[in-house]
Order: structure tokens, then C-alpha cells, then sequence
């Protein structure tokens, strides 16, 4: 199969790189590919929502995932799914919540693929009760560089399992995976809205998430002082029949049909700016309401899906998301000190989510613990943005706490080794699988997880 | 109104996405190919999504001597009713191997041509005799005129458009659809490394298989998919011989 040539990207925009993407559509291409392909390496990868450089591969392969996309079975009883890894979470929505089944965590996007979350092993709004997707995947099967098939399962092949879940795509390609789903009633959510003054308040919300099942805070990181981490808090629960108004009980689990917007073309940089930023969050605080709600589950867990190609707005440049975990000893003083850099700054950032964090997977590299979380982007402004990512990983390193890869574009490999202590048995599970790296990212590279190739 | 259907080449993309057209609208469906692995998973795909009814059988597409046997067991799968029958499968390599490799411009004109005849004689035969039922071939605009670009591919489907003209002139007695189905260029593991799949001509296989269903609910002979094709492919046949064979077409 010959590759193409692409400028790529992660979903930030920014890098761009020149990769050569193959798209095999049966296992056999995909095997000769990986054996017999004319790169040196390859990285797997599937809708390219990865922020951004762990699905690129500067001058090297590509191997897109997207035609391995096909159901292999469900069981209507107990719920397990088994599909190709470039299944995307969208497509498990589409066919199975209107048979009564939902993801049994997710990201804020549903365009993600099931071997891409498996890579990153994401996590969505119910981390604080059930961690993160690993605890939800059954087994998978990984094709390794010399072109076996692995099973890979809390019971087998247990070392490359915990390599593979949350390791970036490094160990070999997922070729399929087996899920267990969770039972829903209905296609809603029953949220409590509450709105805080400042993040002492917002941190107090949390403490009685363990009552919701998904709970989330959107934070303005824009303000100063008695203020800093004022927000609005989520709290969520799946919403039962007997919750839902007349018209919508009669069909609980119809999907929603909602008309996408698209942003249409990328904003030029000047709309962009800390004023823009600062008057939006302030908007988005003064503007929400407090209280009980009932929300479809695309409002609830996909707000930005609804406008297509939003990382648009970030205009040429690009942006990078910088989502900064801390254990729950240092969480506060770690959390002021990040939104008082970002605040003194004056760094645009549209988005600052928070959320608690609970039980970690068995993933090597894997992000999450108990503690929380803030997730931040920035508006890529090159050496000024890379000195202020710098001081923020040295604030996470004080404060014992590590990034996420699925969404770093600029940390060091010293900054992520020190994050990361269980890197070694990653690298030696990874050399031993493959020990020609036929596997490499532009991430990796730039991690130093194998040499600059 | 369910039907049955055998799609063969069922695992090619374009096959890929009109089975979930077709199985979506609730038919039964048999998918033929060469690699039972394959088309175990697509069957396993459309059983989930739809709950559709699926059945797998091995075809050869060179092996003609296996197509009767192949076309028996198709119908027994279904009990003697077939209501239509699809041929998506076809080979494309580039044009400057079929000039140097006859193994290759055999293989471009056999898989393309002469082992869609062989099973469209069998197909025909039965749906002229049962006076119902539909047959949908996959052609090419490549056919519509010699290319120096692809004209051994151009070749085979020109030869098999122009049998499935006769064919549906033949059937059209009997009442059964002849569809003969002239994609543009489409993004297809067939097409990879060949086409830009971003470039605005390039069609997606979902955006083709579209096409097809509305076709053969439609009952139309020829299908250009996507549409602008027939005044693109319009515009090139009526190029003059003297212009064209000095243009890089």
C-alpha cells in the first residue's frame, strides 16, 4: 500500500508536521504494513483529537485506523462489546444507547476511536467514582512489531497491558478491544448547576460528588485574588424514566438531533486575546444558571461537538491544552499557584476545567489518581507560551503532580520522566516488544521514550 | 419489503458502505469474497448495527470454473428467492504495469470483465425466468473513453458497460433492473496512494453507496455518482480524436 504524503496535525493545531499516512482496511494490510511497510516506524492513529504531537510522526509513517472500524459482537445481555480499534465512540453512541447502553467513560469528545482511547486511556466526568476506561476494557489484542498478536487482559499478557493502556500507541498497534458498556435508562442527564466565588468554594463542591455519578467544574482562570477559581460546578446523574418530563419519557433513549454548527474558516490571532478571553468567561459565569436540569447526554458530554472544527477559533497558530494533575496533599496549593501564573499572565485561556479524580489503572504511563485535575489551553505564541508551560511543569513537579500526554505538545523529557516514575518498566516492556522501535511518535522523540530517530 | 441480496466483492469499500445501506433498509444479505476472515468481521458489523440477517460464502473471481457452483450456493442460502444481485468486486493497478506485465493486464481485464460475465450469465438467466429482481454491476467512468492514464482498466469496464447495456436491454423484457453504476474517483483501499482524498473531486465510498440505494429504488439503467460526473465524462467523449491523443488525459 503506498503512503501520502500529509502536512498533520493534532487536534491543537499545532505542530503541523510532514507524516506519510497508509489507511489499511483489513488486518492483512495492516499486518504487512507493520512487518514489511517502507517507513522505518510507524505510530497508529485514529480521528486525530489527540492535542498534540503523540499521533505524528515527522517524516516518518502513519498508520490511520479509521477503515478498521467494524462491530465484531454484542451481547444485548450483559453488554460487552468487542469492535476494531477505529470503531469511534460516536459510532458505540449511534448503534447501542438506543438499545439502552452508554459508554462506561468518555472524554468530552465522542470523535475519538476505541484504540486511540485505549492509548491515552481517557477518562470523562466519572473518574472521581470509576477511574479511567482501562478498569472498563475487558482485553485487546495488539499487533507488536514482529508482527504477533498479543491478547492483552488484566490476566494476560498483563505487562503489555499495562504498557499499552495509556502508552501512547508505543508498544504496537490495538487491533481490537473487548468493552464492557453500561446500562442506561435514558438519553439524559439530571445536573445540579453551582455556581462558586472562588476555588476554595469550588473545591467544597466536590465533596459531595461521590452522590453523582459525573461531576465536572468549569473554572474562570482569568480573575484574581479573592476570586481566583470561581466557577461553575456540575453534578450529574443519568437521568431514570420517572425524572423525565411527558414528551421526552416517551422515548428516553431517542437520540437527540441536534444541527452542527461549524466554524467555517480559522479566526485570525487578533480576536483572540486576553480582553476576548477575559469578557467571555466572565460572560460564561454571569450568564449561568443555578439548579437542577435535565440535559441530553450531547449537551452534557459533548458541548463543543456541536460546533465542528472549533479548534478553529485558535486561528492559524494553534493552541495547546495543558491538563495538570495533582494528588489530593498538594492539590490546593498546586491548583492556586497554576491559576495565579495563568492569571498574572493574562494568557487567554477559553477553557479551564476541573474535576476530582479517583481510583488510578493498572497503566504504566497512565494519567490519573485521587486528586484533580485542570485542564487549561493556551493560544500557541511560541517562545513566550513555552517559557510560562515550562514554569507550569516545574509547579506540577513541586507539587508531585505529572501532565497528560494525550494532550502535551511541548514538555521536556526530564519534566516528563520525573512525572512519570514508572517509566523505566514502560521502556523495558517497550524494548522488549520492540527493540528495533518500529513504533516512534514525534512525541516520543521529543520525550526522549526512544532516541531521536 | 426485505430482500435478498448477494453482494459480491463484498469487502472492496465501496461494497463496504452500500451493505449498510442495504442492510439498514433491513435486508437479508450474503456477502462474497475471498477472505472468509474479512467478510466475517463486515457480516459480524452489519449483524450488530442492524440486526441484520448475514451470510458469508467464498467466491474466486478468477476461478470460473467454481462461479456456477458459487451461484447455486447463493441461491440455496436463500431458498431459490433472490432479489438482487450486486457486483462490487473489480482490480486496479497503475497503468504502466498493464503495459509491461501481462500477468497483470489479464488479471485487470478477468477480474473486471470476463469474471462479471461469467456470473452475470448465470444471474441473468435466473432473473429472467423469475421476471423480478435486480442486478447492480460497478463500471467505471474510466470506461467511457480511452485514456493514456488508465486504459486497460478504462478497457475492461468500457467492455462490461457496454455488456451491461445489451443485458438491460435483454432483461428489460422480463422486467428486471439492470444498474449500471459509473463511479468518479473514490477515496477506496482500491485507489489508495493513487487519489487525494481531500481534493474535492475525490468522493467518499458512504456518498457513492447513497447513490446506488436511491438508484435501485429508482430503477434507473446508469448511475454517475457523484452526479457531475456524466458532464465531466460528457465533456471528455466528445473531445475529438485529434485533441484528445495529444492531451496527458
Amino acid at each position: 500500500m503506498e503512503a501520502r504524503e500529509e502536512l498533520l496535525s493534532g487536534w491543537g493545531n499545532y505542530p503541523v508536521e510532514r507524516c506519510y499516512t497508509v489507511r489499511p482496511a483489513t488486518l492483512a494490510a495492516l499486518h504487512a504494513i507493520v512487518t514489511r511497510g517502507t517507513q522505518p516506524n510507524y505510530i497508529a492513529r485514529g480521528l486525530g483529537r489527540a492535542y498534540g504531537d503523540a499521533a505524528l510522526n515527522r517524516q516518518h509513517g502513519i498508520i490511520v485506523q479509521t477503515r478498521l472500524d467494524r462491530f465484531l459482537s454484542f451481547d444485548e445481555c450483559s453488554g460487552i462489546l468487542e469492535c476494531e480499534a477505529g470503531v469511534s465512540f460516536a459510532t458505540i453512541i449511534q448503534y447501542l444507547l438506543p438499545r439502552g447502553w452508554f459508554l462506561p467513560t468518555t472524554p468530552g469528545t465522542k470523535h475519538v476511536t476505541v484504540g486511540g482511547a485505549i492509548a491515552a486511556d481517557v477518562h470523562g466526568k466519572n473518574h472521581h467514582l470509576t477511574g479511567s476506561l482501562g478498569n472498563f476494557l475487558l482485553d485487546f489484542t495488539l499487533l507488536t512489531a514482529s508482527g504477533a498478536l498479543l491478547t492483552c487482559s488484566p490476566q494476560e499478557n498483563v505487562d503489555v497491558f499495562a504498557a499499552t493502556l495509556g502508552g501512547m500507541g508505543l508498544t504496537g498497534i490495538i487491533i481490537s478491544a473487548r468493552l464492557q458498556l453500561v446500562r442506561v435508562e435514558s438519553a439524559y442527564v439530571q445536573v445540579v448547576y453551582r455556581k462558586t466565588k472562588n476555588l476554595d468554594e469550588t473545591l467544597a463542591s466536590f465533596a459531595t460528588d461521590h452522590e453523582y455519578r459525573y461531576s465536572v467544574a468549569w473554572v474562570d482562570c482569568l480573575t484574581s485574588a479573592s476570586s481566583l477559581g470561581r466557577g461553575v460546578v456540575m453534578l450529574g446523574n443519568e437521568a431514570r424514566v420517572q425524572d423525565l418530563p411527558e414528551p421526552l419519557a416517551r422515548h428516553p433513549l431517542a437520540l437527540p438531533t441536534k444541527r452542527e454548527l461549524s466554524m467555517p474558516f480559522r479566526l485570525p490571532g487578533i480576536v483572540l486575546n486576553p480582553w476576548s478571553a477575559k469578557a467571555f468567561n466572565a460572560l460564561y459565569y454571569s450568564c449561568h444558571r443555578q439548579g437542577l436540569a435535565i440535559v441530553d447526554y450531547e449537551t452534557f458530554f459533548y458541548p463543543l461537538d456541536h460546533v465542528l472544527h472549533w479548534n478553529r477559533i485558535y486561528g492559524w497558530r494553534g493552541f495547546v491544552q495543558y491538563q495538570a494533575f495533582f494528588p489530593p496533599e498538594t492539590a490546593h496549593s498546586g491548583l492556586i499557584a497554576v491559576l495565579e501564573k495563568v492569571s498574572h499572565e493574562q494568557q487567554a485561556s477559553f477553557l479551564a476545567v476541573l474535576k476530582r479524580s479517583g481510583p488510578a489503572s493498572q497503566g504504566l504511563l497512565s494519567f490519573l489518581s485521587p486528586g484533580y485535575t485542570l485542564a487549561l489551553d493556551f493560544p500557541y505564541t511560541g517562545p513566550d507560551l513555552q517559557r510560562l508551560l515550562g514554569e507550569l511543569d516545574a509547579v506540577l513537579l513541586k507539587h508531585g503532580g505529572r501532565l497528560y500526554l494525550a494532550k502535551d505538545a511541548t514538555t521536556t523529557a526530564e519534566a516528563f520522566a520525573a512525572m512519570y516514575p514508572r517509566l523505566p518498566e514502560f521502556l523495558a516492556i517497550k524494548t522488549r516488544l520492540d527493540p528495533s522501535n518500529r513504533f516512534v511518535s514525534s512525541q516520543a522523540r521529543r520525550l526522549d521514550i526512544v532516541e531521536a530517530l | 419489503m426485505s430482500k435478498n441480496i448477494v453482494v459480491v466483492g463484498a469487502t472492496s469499500g465501496i461494497a463496504r458502505a452500500l451493505c449498510h445501506e442495504l442492510g439498514q433498509d433491513g435486508n437479508r444479505l450474503l456477502l462474497a469474497g475471498r477472505t472468509r476472515e474479512e467478510l466475517d468481521k463486515c457480516a459480524a458489523d452489519l449483524q450488530v448495527r442492524y440486526h441484520a440477517d448475514v451470510w458469508v460464502e467464498l467466491f474466486e473471481a478468477l476461478d470460473f470454473a467454481t462461479h456456477a457452483a458459487f451461484f447455486e450456493r447463493c441461491l440455496a442460502r436463500f431458498d431459490g428467492e433472490l432479489d438482487g444481485f450486486v457486483l462490487c468486486h473489480g482490480y486496479m493497478t497503475n497503468q504502466e504495469t498493464t503495459e509491461q506485465d501481462w500477468d497483470e493486464a489479464q488479471r485487470t481485464i478477468d477480474v473486471n470483465f470476463t469474471s462479471t460475465v461469467s456470473l452475470l450469465m448465470l444471474a441473468a438467466n435466473y432473473f429472467e425466468l423469475r421476471k423480478k429482481g435486480y442486478i447492480v454491476a460497478l463500471s467505471s467512468v474510466a470506461g467511457d473513453r480511452g485514456r493514456m492514464s488508465n486504459y486497460t482498466y478504462g478497457a475492461a469496464k468500457a467492455g462490461l458497460s457496454a455488456y451491461l447495456q445489451g443485458l438491460r436491454n435483454r432483461l428489460h423484457r422480463a422486467g428486471v433492473q439492470v444498474l449500471t453504476v459509473k463511479p468518479g474517483l473514490v477515496d477506496t483501499p482500491m485507489t489508495a496512494g493513487l487519489l487525494d482524498p481531500q481534493s474535492p473531486l475525490v468522493a467518499t465510498p458512504e456518498k457513492i453507496a447513497r447513490d446506488i440505494n436511491q438508484a435501485i429504488h429508482k430503477r434507473k439503467d446508469t448511475l454517475y455518482s457523484p452526479w457531475f460526473w456524466r458532464f465531466i465524462m460528457g465533456l471528455i467523449r466528445v473531445l475529438p480524436e485529434r485533441v484528445s491523443k495529444r492531451l496527458k488525459l
